[in-house]
């Protein structure tokens, strides 16, 4: 345990870019573009005359807000939070796309392999180190960030209307950040099970190639789909072209993008039900999210991705530096 | 005790070539073993079989562990410098000696940090920032504070200048070597090595051509200084090598009888890379 502890903290060492500044950098520029958006809104509102809420007309309808009102503005406040995470997730698909691809090659291309293979460290634990950095340690960094950029936006919004006089604070307290927390965190577990197949494609294409992972891990779903959908046109052999773009290429590369299982991974209508039918709003909600653990597709995901990973350890084991 | 090494039938074949041809030796605790032969003869993959980094066919026993199988196991019993400085080039040396630490039950910290502290390497400092003697020094440092049974070295010292080369085997025989520990050395540079080896083997072409401790060496074969009328007389004994020095004629003899060299000239003991070069004769040929 002690052992695996470090080895996911090597990976941090190594990754550190990628796993920590990468989101950091990223939530830093999305708060960025929120003050020079509010600032924009400033000159513009100064120089053509209009003096938002100076007239107290904000603080009238807030004040004629009924409970139900209430729960949407906390709703409101809640969407804001997670729109600087979406942006963090979308980059969080990328590093662990990328990390994935690299994890198993790099150290084989600048022969550092020598090294950690001088250790007294199996072939399977290196693996699962990598495994559980791309799907759990990643996506955590990734999640404390966005919470704290979207505090800081609401902090920002919240400052800027009290200099036209607007007190917005107790309405802040009507956001739910405990709650986007613990949302956010626990989709973590769906993720690791969600994007299993994408991880183990690439971390096998890393374990396997001998040059160029990218090309490989890319180019094989890719120029399959592009086969079967040649035969498609011409109507030949009747092949499921839009099943395998929708389930192997873009199941097996894109499922690193945390978000995708619950876009493409459920029913719609499920979830379109629920959101309709209660008075929860929360379209994160776990009892909403945690539906995707009814899909087949998940699981047919897992069990591949884990058939993938045996591959990946496999290819770690025999393959070497040439 | 039981030897360190066992192999038998190590054969290893890459598409087109064979890297190993059935090859068998021991190698007993205690020794320090010097690997030698030219570029390609097999050395590396030698080397790699031992440390279950490549595939084979045959037998091998390396401190009771199948290294195809027990690999991470063995590794608590072996250190490994290969060739080239392969250290990760994004580490930094704090960050590297706690990970050993951590990961490896037979590392003494403070071991590695006096050996630390003899080089000016700092604690912050990156692989990548290093020379390549550097990057050296720090392996070694991790290496010698390793209590391993099984130290394997290849090509350690290439590419260093003559101060990190002398270095780096006086610190490996004053601090770490005893008779406790096994050595095996893989260099081209014979003449660095060649004092402290006590066990020879040459590879060539997959199969082991000499395998002997230095003693045997030593009296097995001979090199007698021979004068040019002489010297026919020389050539009938067989002598493996013939060179010319000085107008005079060096012969390098193979398991002939001392008393009648010792008539025809001064005799004296080979060198390894002279005995190295005769027995390697047409191999780029």
């Amino acid at each position: 345990m002690k052992t695996f502890y470090w080895l996911v903290k090597r990976e941090f060492w190594e990754h550190r870019g990628g796993f920590f500044w990468a989101p950091i950098i990223t939530g830093g520029v999305f708060l960025l573009l929120n003050i020079m958006g509010i600032i924009t809104a400033e000159v513009l509102g100064a120089s053509h005359g209009i003096h938002f809420g100076a007239s107290g007309g904000l603080h009238n309808v807030m004040s004629e807000m009924d409970a139900g009102d209430m729960s949407k503005v906390g709703f409101a406040l809640d969407l804001a939070m997670y729109s600087a995470t979406a942006l963090l997730t979308v980059v969080l698909g990328f590093v662990v796309f990328f990390y994935c691809l690299g994890a198993l090659y790099d150290d084989r291309r600048d022969r550092s392999i020598l090294f950690w293979k001088s250790l007294p460290i199996s072939d399977t634990s290196t693996v699962f180190s990598k495994i559980i950095s791309a799907t759990v340690l990643a996506p955590i960094i990734a999640v404390v960030v966005g919470i704290v950029v979207g505090m800081l936006q609401l902090l920002i919004l919240a400052i800027t209307l009290s200099f036209h006089g607007v007190n917005v604070w107790h309405l802040l307290l009507m956001a739910h950040p405990f709650r986007i927390m613990v949302n956010l965190i626990g989709y973590i577990p769906l993720y690791v099970l969600w994007a299993l197949p994408s991880v183990g494609w690439l971390l096998l294409c890393s374990a396997w190639a001998r040059n160029k992972p990218f090309l490989w891990a890319v180019a094989l779903p890719v120029a399959t789909g592009l086969v079967i959908s040649w035969f498609g046109l011409m109507g030949l052999f009747n092949l499921p072209t839009t099943w395998f773009w929708k389930n192997i290429v873009q199941r097996g590369l894109f499922s690193t993008f945390p978000g995708t299982g619950s876009l493409f991974g459920v029913n719609g209508e499920s979830i379109a039900h629920n959101v309709a039918g209660g008075p929860n709003m929360d379209f994160m909600d776990l009892t909403n999210t945690y539906q995707l653990l009814a899909s087949p597709n998940l699981w047919m995901g897992v069990v591949i991705g884990c058939g993938l990973l045996a591959g990946a350890i496999w290819f770690r084991r025999w393959r070497d530096d040439s | 005790m039981s030897a360190v090494i066992t192999a038998s039938g190590l054969s290893k074949r890459y598409k087109s070539s064979l890297a190993l041809d059935n090859v068998s030796f021991q190698i007993a605790p205690g020794r320090i073993v010097g690997l030698i032969g030219p570029n390609g003869a097999g050395k590396t993959t030698a080397l790699k079989a031992i440390l279950g980094l490549t595939d084979f066919t045959g037998e091998l026993n390396v401190l009771g562990f199948d290294p195809r199988k027990q690999r991470d196991k063995l590794m608590g019993d072996v250190c490994f410098i290969a060739d080239v400085a392969v250290l990760p080039r994004w580490i930094r040396v704090h960050e590297v000696v706690d990970f050993v630490a951590n990961v490896h039950p037979r590392f003494d910290r403070a071991k590695c940090e006096a050996f630390l502290a003899r080089t000016k390497l700092t604690a912050n400092q990156r692989v990548r920032q290093m020379s390549k003697g550097m990057i050296v020094q720090l392996h070694l440092a991790l290496v010698m504070a390793i209590d391993a049974k099984l130290l394997i070295l290849d090509e350690p010292t290439l590419g260093l200048d003559i101060l990190y080369r002398k270095q780096f085997y006086q610190n490996l025989l004053e601090d770490y070597f005893d008779e406790n520990k096994t050595i095996i050395v893989t260099t081209h540079q014979v003449e660095e090595v060649e004092h402290i080896l006590t066990d020879l083997m040459f590879i060539r072409d997959g199969k082991i051509v000499l395998d002997a401790d230095m003693d045997a060496v030593g009296e097995r074969f001979i090199e007698v200084m021979v004068n040019a009328d002489q010297a026919d007389a020389a050539r009938q004994l067989k002598p493996l090598d013939e060179r010319q020095v000085f107008g005079k004629s060096i012969f390098l003899f193979d398991g002939a009888n001392r008393a009648v060299l010792e008539q025809l000239g001064e005799t004296r003991r080979p060198s390894i890379s002279d005995l190295f070069v005769a027995t390697m004769k047409g191999t780029y040929a």
